[in-house]
């Protein structure tokens, strides 16, 4: 079967063309212009998977929440399951960058990190 | 009055590249003035991953791709002014800024545009309809959400595929709202296939092309919009409406490179990009004025910016060490397939990138780069789309110093 997507590793957005067998496994992969692209083919046929990016709570913060990523890929359907997750976390100023929050969150071998340094309010 | 070699306006993702660039290749009597309170420009709410990727091999946030810049520009003490609006600046190198702390003048032998652009707003696309609350552009529903932790509504349209577009409608859906749809007047996606993936596609979110909102209703808050189909000259086609009940309409419908100082300041801007006319050293018309990033022309990438930033500011030190830069008198030229071309001067004698944008979508083309009738550069592509800006290097051994360079599709 065969089946389009945009590789999305890289600005690029290269249009592949995957070829899978009558079970859904994965056999070639056209399209890509570099070796990542058939990585990425491979990946998203068998278990597709992806990074966010959301905030969290800051409190006592110049702003009042704190950006944060994924440092790894997660499974796509487990995407809800973790912004629940993060969402019920609040941190205290000062934010800094690359501070990890959560460590392997939902044991899925990824952490939430903060990407963004913001200072505490100043007291008046 | 204060003088300065350079005076960077705007700190953002071209005006942070930019001081850093400068101050590294010895230019260090410089000044950044940037009218937010914080440094970092609109990376500050683009708290998505993918920055990084082409200036530094790996990806992440924008406030991470920012702090690569801002922790340098502390390092290294490269002075910069927030909360300072630049108000004018004079044909004589005078900048006048406004802040807290009263009006200033500065005296810049450099001065360096580098102020980004706006985003188009409903007021320009003239949509009828009544008046009221949840329409927001893309950057502003994107700053309510990622900076002051606003929720800005429950079910949502959105009008037009800009890439900040698309990022709202992933970045709405993890927040729990209801993104309805996602119309697009044009026959093409204006934002990158990989945001139709990754932010559409994966959420089960429709695009609809040759769309747009005919019709806005509802009274203090938005509750209902009409969508229809339109023609080949973007007209609406009539019985093809649609009524979608809604609170929220995200406008995600072009950015304006933000120019006013640049044409109080006399200087020319090129009717395309709605940028300046600049030659390959990011030099305006008017001589020691240079533009870089938004400003000078929309990019896809917030990398390309750095980069063009990086280019500018080693001219800029040229300048500011010689006090002139080499002539560039060759014009540069394209074919109708092409919307536009950075810089639109140049000398033959550097290498220099030259930044474009087609009007539609190509297949198996070649971009040729001529020159006197000979081909000076070229890049073959599978695929080109009006949404990324393509870049190709030139040699400054390939060329000669009089000729129109001209773009080509074949």
């Amino acid at each position: 079967m065969k089946k389009e997507i945009t590789c999305i590793i890289c600005p690029n957005g290269c249009s592949l063309e995957i070829e899978t067998d009558s079970s859904g496994n994965f056999l070639s992969v056209s399209g890509e212009l570099c070796p990542r692209g058939k990585g990425y083919a491979e990946q998203e046929v068998s278990d597709p998977r992806r990074t966010i990016a959301t905030s969290v709570r800051l409190l006592g913060g110049e702003l009042p929440l704190a950006s944060v990523r994924l440092t790894k890929p997660v499974p796509k359907v487990r995407i809800f399951d973790i912004m629940k997750e993060i969402r019920s976390v609040k941190i205290w100023a000062p934010a800094v960058t690359g501070t990890v929050i959560i460590h392997n969150i939902l044991g899925l071998e990824s952490d939430v990190i903060v990407t963004k340094d913001v200072a505490e309010i100043k007291q008046e | 009055m204060e003088k300065k070699d350079a005076v960077i306006i705007g700190g953002g993702p071209a005006g942070l590249a930019a001081a850093v660039a400068l101050y590294k290749d010895g230019i260090q009597n410089i000044i950044i003035l940037e009218r937010e309170k914080n440094l970092g420009g609109i990376l500050r709410q683009c708290i998505h991953d993918g920055f990084g990727l082409v200036r530094f091999r790996t990806t992440m946030s924008g406030p991470e791709y920012a702090k690569q810049f801002i922790d340098e520009i502390q390092e290294f003490g490269i002075p910069y002014k927030t909360g300072t609006a630049v108000l004018n600046v004079s044909d004589d190198h005078i900048v006048t800024a406004a802040s807290p702390a009263g009006i200033e003048k500065i005296e810049a032998k450099a001065v360096i545009f580098a102020m980004g652009c706006r985003e188009r707003t409903r007021g320009a696309l003239q949509i009828p309809g009544e008046r009221p609350s949840g329409i927001f552009t893309a950057g502003v529903a994107q700053a309510y959400m990622n900076l002051y932790n606003r929720q800005i509504g429950k079910e949502i349209v959105i009008l037009g595929s800009g890439d900040i577009g698309m990022i709202m409608a992933r970045r709405l859906t993890l927040e729990g709202a209801h993104v309805q749809a996602v119309y697009e007047i044009q026959s093409v996606p204006s934002g990158l296939p990989r945001n139709i993936q990754q932010c559409l596609d994966d959420y089960n979110i429709p695009l609809f092309l040759s769309h747009t909102v005919t019709d806005i209703r509802g009274k203090g808050r938005l509750e209902s919009l009409t969508v229809q189909k339109v023609d080949e000259y973007m007209k609406p086609i009539p019985g093809t409406e649609k009524e979608h009940v809604c609170d929220t309409l995200i406008l995600s419908v072009g950015l304006i490179p933000e120019n006013e100082l640049t044409l109080d300041a006399g200087i020319a801007l090129d009717v395309r990009t709605r940028g300046a006319i600049v030659d390959e050293n990011c030099q305006t018309d008017h001589r020691g004025f240079f533009a870089a990033g938004n400003v000078l022309h929309v990019h896809d990438l917030a990398d390309y910016v750095s980069l063009e930033a990086e280019s500018l500011a080693a001219s800029a030190a040229e300048y500011i060490r010689k006090g002139i830069l080499a002539e560039c008198v060759i014009p540069v030229t394209y074919c109708s397939s092409i919307h536009d071309v950075v810089p639109q001067r140049v000398s033959g004698t550097k290498d220099v990138v030259l930044s474009m944008r087609v009007n539609k979508p190509l297949l198996n083309c070649t971009i040729s780069i001529m020159q006197n009738g000979k081909q000076i550069a070229m890049k073959q592509m599978k695929k080109i789309l009006p949404a990324e800006m393509i870049r190709i290097p030139v040699q400054r051994t390939a060329m000669s110093s009089s000729g129109t360079v001209e773009v080509d599709i074949i």
